[in-house]
C-alpha cells in the first residue's frame, strides 16, 4: 500500500518528545528516524514546525445520524473530526431512534466504515434513552460497545443506575453519566446565578450536576463498578471526583472546551449559540474546570460536538436546543487557554480518552514501529480565525465565530491514509 | 441608538428626554383632535406574540395619533407552532418597509433577536420576564406628576419579582432617577440573585409600608401556586396584599400603582384600587402620551434617542 | 432697532389689530414658540393699556407639524396650550421673525387641530425675506432684508443682526 514520509516535525507522545522523520508504509509505522531517506513514490508530508502526535481521541461526539441528518451526518461529523486531528470518536446514543440495540448500533458503524476517523458508537443505558429499563448492554457490548450513556439526559432513577452499574460491571464496559437532576434543573435554560436573574431567564443551579455526581460516586463505591462523569462544569461537581480519586474510586471525568473558554455572561446577547448542556458557568467555575485538567482531576477533554440546524439555533433563547460544535476547534482552545505544555494537552486530548474509551491498542499510542498510524500533524504556531461557514461540519452553531485561535492540525492520518492534508480534507 | 431593548438603553439623560417629552404627547391627547402629523408616511407594525390587547392598543394609539401607519401582527399561541421562523416572520415583516416593529414575546431576549434581522426600529413591549421599557417610562411619568421628582422617594416593589419583566425594568428606571427601591416578597418569588442590584430587600410588608412614598404592587399570577412557589393565594394575600388594613398604614402622599391588570382581592383589595391615591388608570392614561414620545424620539425627531 | 423702536413698533402693531379688526371682539393671541411668546405678551399688554380689554393668550410649539421631520433634529421647545376654543375666533399669530414661511405654515396645520377660526393673521417684528412658501404677514413691525446666512435676533432690548456661526458638527 500506499507509503507517507512525515518529515521535519516532532514527535510527541506519552513516552516524551524526540526530533524525527516517521515513515508509515501499510497503515503502520514503520521507522522513526532523523532524515529519513523515504523510498521513491512515497507521499511526503511536510511537518516543519509541526508536532506529530498520535490521533485526538473524541469521548463524546453527536453524529446525530440516524434522524437529525440536517445538522450533520457520520460522515461530515468524521470529516470535521479528521479535520480537527481526531483519528477516532465516540457517537452519542441520542439519535432518533436512539442507539439501544444491536441493530442500531450495526446502522451506525456501517455508516462509520468508510468514515475519515474510526466511528465508534457509545450505546445507551437504558430503552430509548427513556431512563426506565436497561438496554440490551450485553448484545450491543458483543459488537464492540464499550461506552454507554443516556446522554442528553442522565439515568434519574437511582435504584435503576445501581442496577446499570452492576450488570456493566459483568461485561467490563464503561457507563458513563450526564449529570443532571431533572427536578432541580426544572425548565432551566443557563446558568442559574447573577446572570440569569438580570437577564430573566430560569437557570440551572450547580447544585442539578453536584448531586447526581455525587449520588454516582456513591453508586460506584456501592458497585466496585468505574463510572465515567460527561462534560463536567462545575467547581462543585470536580470537587467531588478529586475527593473520589482520592478515595481510590474508579471513577473518570471529561470535560468540554466550552466549560474553559466560555462564562455565563455571553448569553446577555441572548443568542442561541450561547446555550448548551450543561451551561456555561462563571468564571469561578471555568477556573475550577481549567485546575481540575490541570492536576489530573479531569481526564480527557471531550468535546460535547453537537451540531444543529440554522433555524433550530433562530428561534428564542428558551425555545432554541441547547448545544455547540467543538471537534474543529477543540485542540486550539486546549492550547490557548489552558497554559499546559504540549504533552499534556495532548494527553488530554488524545491518549487518556483513548484508555477511557478502550482504544488503546489502535489510537493513542506511542508512536514506534509497528504501531498503528493513526496520526495528527500539528502546527502550533499557525494563526487562523474561525469562519462558520467554512468548517466542515453541516452546521453553524460555534460560539467562536470571528475568534483568532492558534495552533491547527496540518495533516491527519488515519491507519496511514492521508485523511486531511495541508488543512483540507482529502474525502 | 435605534432601538428601545432596554430601560439601560436610555440612561438618566435619556428618560429625562421621554418624560419631558411626554407632556408635550399628554397636551396633544387632551385636545379634540388628538393627533400630530409628525410620523406621517412612517409605518409602525405590532408583533405581539403574547396576547395583550392593551398593551398594543395603547402602542396603535400612540402611532395613530403621530399620523403614522399601523400594522397588526398578533401571533396567538394557537396559531403559531413553537419552532415556526421568528426569523422568517421577521423578514417578511421587514420587506414590507417598515420604520418600526414593536414586540412582545413570552421570552426573553426576542426582541434583541429580532433587531439583528431587520434595520427598523425594535421597541421591546415586554419579553418574558426580562424587561417592559415602556411601562417604566409611564411609571417614572406617572410618578412624576403626582410626587415631583423621583430622587430620594421611596418606592416598594411587592410581589412576585422573579417573573416580572416590569420589576426588572422598573428598578432600573427608578434607580437611575435616584429612587430608593426596596423589593418586598416571599423568598421562592425573588430571583436567585439579588447581587448588583440598586435594591433594600424585605419579606416584612408591613414594616415597609409606613416609610413608602409609592407603592407599586405586581399581578400575582394563580399558576404560581402549582409551582410550588407559595402555598396559596390566600396566605400570599395574609403576608403581602394590599389589604385595606394595611391601606391604613399609608403615608397621606403615597401611590399606590399597579401595572394592570389587577387581581382585585388577591394582591390588592378590591375598596384600596379604587382610592384617590390609587392611581392605576393614570398609568393607562399616560401610556399613551409616553409611547407617543418614545416613537417620536425614534423616527420623527431627527436624532438619536438616549 | 433698539428697545425703544420696538417698543414704538408693537404699539403700532396693536393700534392696526385694533383698527383691522373693528375692535377687539372675538380676537386671541397666539405665540410662537419661543420667539413669539413674548411679542405675543407685550401685544396683549398694550392692547389692554389701549382698550381696557383682556385679550385671551396662547402658546403655541409647530414642532410636530414641521414638514421637515426625520430630516434634521427637531423636539419641541415647550408645550403648546391654548386654553380657549379657537373656533370663530380671530387668531393673530405673532412671531417674533418671518424667514421662508414654513414655520407658519406648520402653526396653521397645527391651529387647525384646535378648532375652526373664522379668521388667522399674522404679526411679525422682522420680515427678514427670503420666503418659500405664499406666507404674507397682516402686521410687521420692520422690513429688514438679510442675507440668507445672517442670523436675525429679536429680544427685549432690540433686534440684532449677525452672521450664522456654524455649530461644529450641526
Amino acid at each position: 500500500m500506499a507509503e507517507v514520509l512525515i518529515q521535519g516535525g516532532t514527535v510527541v507522545d506519552a513516552t516524551g518528545r524526540r526530533t524525527a522523520d516517521v515513515l508509515v508504509v501499510d497503515g503502520v509505522v514503520a521507522a522513526l528516524d532523523n532524515a529519513i531517506d523515504g523510498p521513491s513514490g512515497a507521499r511526503v508530508l511536510d511537518a516543519g514546525g509541526c508536532v506529530v502526535a498520535p490521533g485526538l481521541v473524541d469521548l463524546h461526539s453527536h453524529l446525530r445520524q440516524p434522524g437529525r441528518e440536517e445538522a450533520e451526518t457520520v460522515e461530515s461529523g468524521s470529516r470535521a473530526a479528521a479535520l480537527g486531528g481526531y483519528t477516532a470518536v465516540v457517537a452519542m446514543p441520542n439519535t432518533e431512534p436512539a442507539i439501544d440495540s444491536a441493530a442500531v448500533v450495526r446502522e451506525v458503524l456501517d455508516l462509520g466504515a468508510g468514515a475519515c476517523c474510526d466511528v465508534r458508537v457509545a450505546g445507551a443505558i437504558t430503552k430509548g434513552r427513556r431512563g426506565e429499563e436497561l438496554a440490551p448492554l450485553g448484545e450491543m457490548a458483543a459488537l464492540g460497545v464499550r461506552m454507554f450513556t443516556d446522554d442528553g439526559a442522565g439515568v434519574q432513577d437511582a435504584r435503576l443506575m445501581r442496577r446499570a452499574l452492576e450488570y456493566a460491571s459483568a461485561l467490563g464496559v464503561l457507563l458513563a453519566q450526564h449529570c443532571e437532576d431533572d427536578e432541580l434543573a426544572e425548565g432551566g435554560h443557563m446558568h442559574e446565578g447573577d446572570w440569569s436573574s438580570r437577564l430573566g431567564i430560569p437557570g440551572i443551579p450547580t447544585e442539578a450536576e453536584a448531586m447526581m455526581v455525587a449520588r454516582d460516586v456513591s453508586l460506584a463505591q456501592l458497585t466496585g463498578a468505574p463510572v465515567h462523569f460527561l462534560h463536567l462544569s462545575t467547581a462543585m461537581a470536580i470537587a467531588m471526583v478529586r475527593a473520589a480519586k482520592a478515595a481510590k474510586l474508579a471513577v473518570t471525568a471529561e470535560a468540554a472546551p466550552h466549560h474553559f473558554a466560555l462564562t455565563d455572561e455571553l448569553v446577555a446577547s441572548y443568542d442561541p449559540v450561547f446555550k448548551v448542556n450543561p451551561p456555561l458557568r462563571p468564571q469561578s467555575d471555568v477556573e475550577a474546570v481549567k485546575a481540575g485538567l490541570a492536576d489530573g482531576t479531569i481526564d480527557a477533554i471531550a468535546t460535547d460536538h453537537a451540531p444543529h440546524a440554522q433555524e433550530a439555533k433562530e428561534l428564542p433563547f428558551d425555545q432554541a436546543p441547547p448545544g455547540m460544535l467543538g471537534l474543529e476547534t477543540s485542540l486550539a482552545l486546549a492550547l490557548n487557554e489552558l497554559e499546559l505544555p504540549m504533552e499534556r494537552v495532548l494527553a488530554l486530548l488524545s491518549w487518556q480518552p483513548a484508555r477511557i474509551a478502550g482504544l488503546s491498542g489502535q489510537h493513542g499510542g506511542p508512536i514506534a514501529e509497528g504501531a498503528p498510524a493513526n496520526l495528527t500533524i500539528i502546527d502550533p504556531g499557525a494563526v487562523w480565525v474561525v469562519e462558520p461557514e467554512r468548517l466542515a461540519s453541516r452546521s453553524r452553531n460555534t460560539p467562536y465565530a470571528g475568534r483568532k485561535l492558534t495552533g491547527r492540525v496540518r495533516h491527519t492520518l488515519l491507519r496511514g491514509e492521508p485523511v486531511v492534508m495541508d488543512g483540507e480534507a482529502q474525502r | 441608538m435605534r432601538h428601545l431593548l432596554s430601560i439601560a438603553d436610555l440612561g438618566g439623560d435619556g428618560i429625562e428626554e421621554v418624560l419631558r417629552l411626554t407632556d408635550n404627547f399628554v397636551e396633544v391627547s387632551a385636545r379634540a383632535i388628538p393627533r400630530v402629523p409628525a410620523l406621517r408616511g412612517k409605518t409602525v407594525v405590532s408583533l405581539f406574540y403574547e396576547d395583550s390587547t392593551r398593551t398594543r392598543l395603547s402602542f396603535e394609539t400612540a402611532a395613530k395619533r403621530l399620523t403614522a401607519d399601523t400594522m397588526n401582527f398578533s401571533v396567538s399561541s394557537s396559531s403559531v407552532n413553537k419552532g415556526e421562523s421568528l426569523r422568517d416572520t421577521v423578514t417578511t415583516i421587514a420587506a414590507m418597509g417598515v420604520d418600526a416593529i414593536v414586540v412582545r414575546h413570552s421570552s426573553a431576549g426576542v426582541p434583541w433577536q429580532v433587531a439583528k434581522w431587520t434595520d427598523a426600529s425594535v421597541i421591546n413591549a415586554g419579553d418574558g420576564w426580562h424587561e417592559h421599557p415602556t411601562q417604566a417610562l409611564l411609571d417614572c411619568y406617572t410618578i412624576r406628576e403626582r410626587r415631583g421628582s423621583l430622587a430620594g422617594l421611596r418606592v416598594a416593589i411587592v410581589g412576585d419579582v422573579k417573573h416580572s419583566r416590569v420589576a426588572r425594568s422598573n428598578v432600573l428606571a427608578f434607580s437611575t432617577l435616584g429612587a430608593e427601591v426596596t423589593l418586598v416578597a416571599p423568598p421562592t418569588l425573588l430571583p436567585p440573585s439579588l447581587s448588583g442590584w440598586p435594591v433594600a430587600v424585605s419579606h416584612d410588608l408591613d414594616g415597609v409600608l409606613p416609610k413608602a412614598d409609592v407603592v407599586y404592587l405586581l399581578r400575582m399570577q394563580r399558576e404560581r401556586q402549582t409551582e410550588a412557589l407559595l402555598p396559596s393565594l390566600r396566605e400570599y394575600t395574609a403576608l403581602y396584599g394590599l389589604t385595606r388594613d394595611r391601606a391604613r398604614l399609608l403615608g397621606d402622599d403615597t401611590l399606590v400603582m399597579h401595572p394592570g391588570p389587577m387581581n382585585r382581592g388577591v394582591e390588592i383589595a378590591a375598596e384600596v384600587a379604587d382610592l384617590p391615591r390609587a392611581v392605576i388608570t393614570r398609568q393607562v392614561a399616560n401610556g399613551v402620551a409616553v409611547r407617543m414620545a418614545v416613537l417620536f424620539l425614534m423616527l420623527g425627531s431627527g436624532g438619536d434617542l438616549g | 432697532m433698539d428697545a425703544g423702536d420696538l417698543r414704538r413698533a408693537i404699539t403700532r402693531i396693536a393700534h392696526e389689530i385694533i383698527e383691522h379688526n373693528q375692535g377687539l371682539d372675538g380676537v386671541v393671541l397666539v405665540g410662537l414658540q419661543t420667539g413669539g411668546v413674548p411679542l405675543a405678551g407685550r401685544l396683549a399688554e398694550t392692547l389692554r393699556e389701549i382698550e381696557a380689554v383682556d385679550v385671551p393668550v396662547g402658546t403655541i410649539d409647530v414642532a410636530f407639524y414641521r414638514d421637515d421631520i426625520g430630516l434634521r433634529p427637531v423636539l419641541p421647545e415647550a408645550v403648546t396650550d391654548i386654553p380657549f376654543d379657537l373656533t370663530g375666533r380671530a387668531v393673530i399669530l405673532v412671531d417674533d421673525v418671518l424667514f421662508t414661511g414654513r414655520t407658519v405654515r406648520a402653526a396653521l396645520d397645527a391651529l387647525n387641530d384646535y378648532g375652526r377660526p373664522r379668521a388667522v393673521q399674522l404679526a411679525v417684528m422682522i420680515d427678514r425675506g427670503h420666503r418659500e412658501l405664499p406666507i404674507r404677514p397682516d402686521y410687521i413691525g420692520k422690513n429688514l432684508p438679510t442675507r440668507r446666512d445672517e442670523m436675525v435676533d429679536v429680544t427685549a432690548d432690540g433686534v440684532d443682526v449677525g452672521t450664522m456661526q456654524k455649530k461644529a458638527g450641526a
